[in-house]
């Protein structure tokens, strides 16, 4: 639990709920984050947009997002305070930080194939069966 | 760790081809425009589930996920695909089921 790790927090809140209402709900929320050793990196209110279906009964709903970095201890306890409060529709967290080392890693490994050589059908079958020994080398 | 994930989908590919060569004289001639995942041409190393344009273009009327033998996605994209769009049903921004 030593490592630092990134999380999206996602959360739909009841369309009736007034406007300042919703503010302090989301600064409820990430002070939740931060009590728990939590920190914010990112909010974004994406505001009132119409869900795909129902939920609750209810055909709207206003999305806010946070990007959280911690233990996920806090996530734990955020998600927790999320289900007992009603004015809370839906909330859904997604650990982005593997997401994105993935990328990374696809991101370079192409740019490496790139440089090795130019893109052509017999080139890239040839690279293919070098590389594995190549890695090798330089791991 | 050995190959690329592109290069095991291009062999995977081929088979299918093989395949689909030794049915084709029965049948009507059916042109078969190669397709390409437009994933791979734009180089696109993460599929964001907010992304609601583009999900739903890969999400037809009823709100199935767009086998990717019709849009000629790569198997790695479309599984990138299935799992954003999976996370855009969970919180309501793509449907379970339409209609």
């Amino acid at each position: 639990m030593a490592e630092k790790r990134t999380y999206e927090v996602i959360f739909i809140i009841d369309p009736d709920v007034a406007e300042n209402e919703v503010m302090q709900l989301s600064e409820g929320v990430q002070k939740i984050i931060t009590s728990q050793g939590g920190s914010i990196t990112k909010t974004e209110m994406m505001g009132k947009r119409q869900l795909a279906y129902e939920i609750n009964h209810k055909r709207n709903g206003t999305y806010v997002l946070l990007e959280v970095e911690g233990s996920g201890a806090e996530i734990a306890e955020v998600e927790r305070r999320m289900r007992v409060n009603d004015q809370i529709l839906r909330y859904m967290t997604i650990r982005v930080d593997e997401m994105r080392r993935r990328a990374d890693k696809l991101k370079d490994r192409r740019a490496r194939k790139a440089a090795k050589k130019p893109a052509s059908g017999k080139a890239i079958k040839a690279v293919a069966q070098t590389e594995p020994e190549e890695e090798e080398s330089v791991a | 760790m050995s190959s690329n994930y592109e290069d095991r989908d291009r062999d995977r590919d081929f088979g299918f081809e093989r395949e689909y060569d030794r049915t084709m004289p029965r049948g009507p001639r059916r042109m078969m425009r190669r397709k390409i995942c437009r994933f791979c041409i734009e180089k696109v190393d993460l599929i964001d589930f907010k992304d609601v344009k583009l999900l739903s273009s890969y999400v037809p009327e009823r709100g199935k996920i767009l086998p990717r033998r019709i849009s000629g996605v790569c198997a790695a994209h479309q599984r990138m695909l299935a799992e954003a769009i999976k996370r855009a049903r969970n919180i309501a921004l793509l449907p379970y089921a339409a209609d």
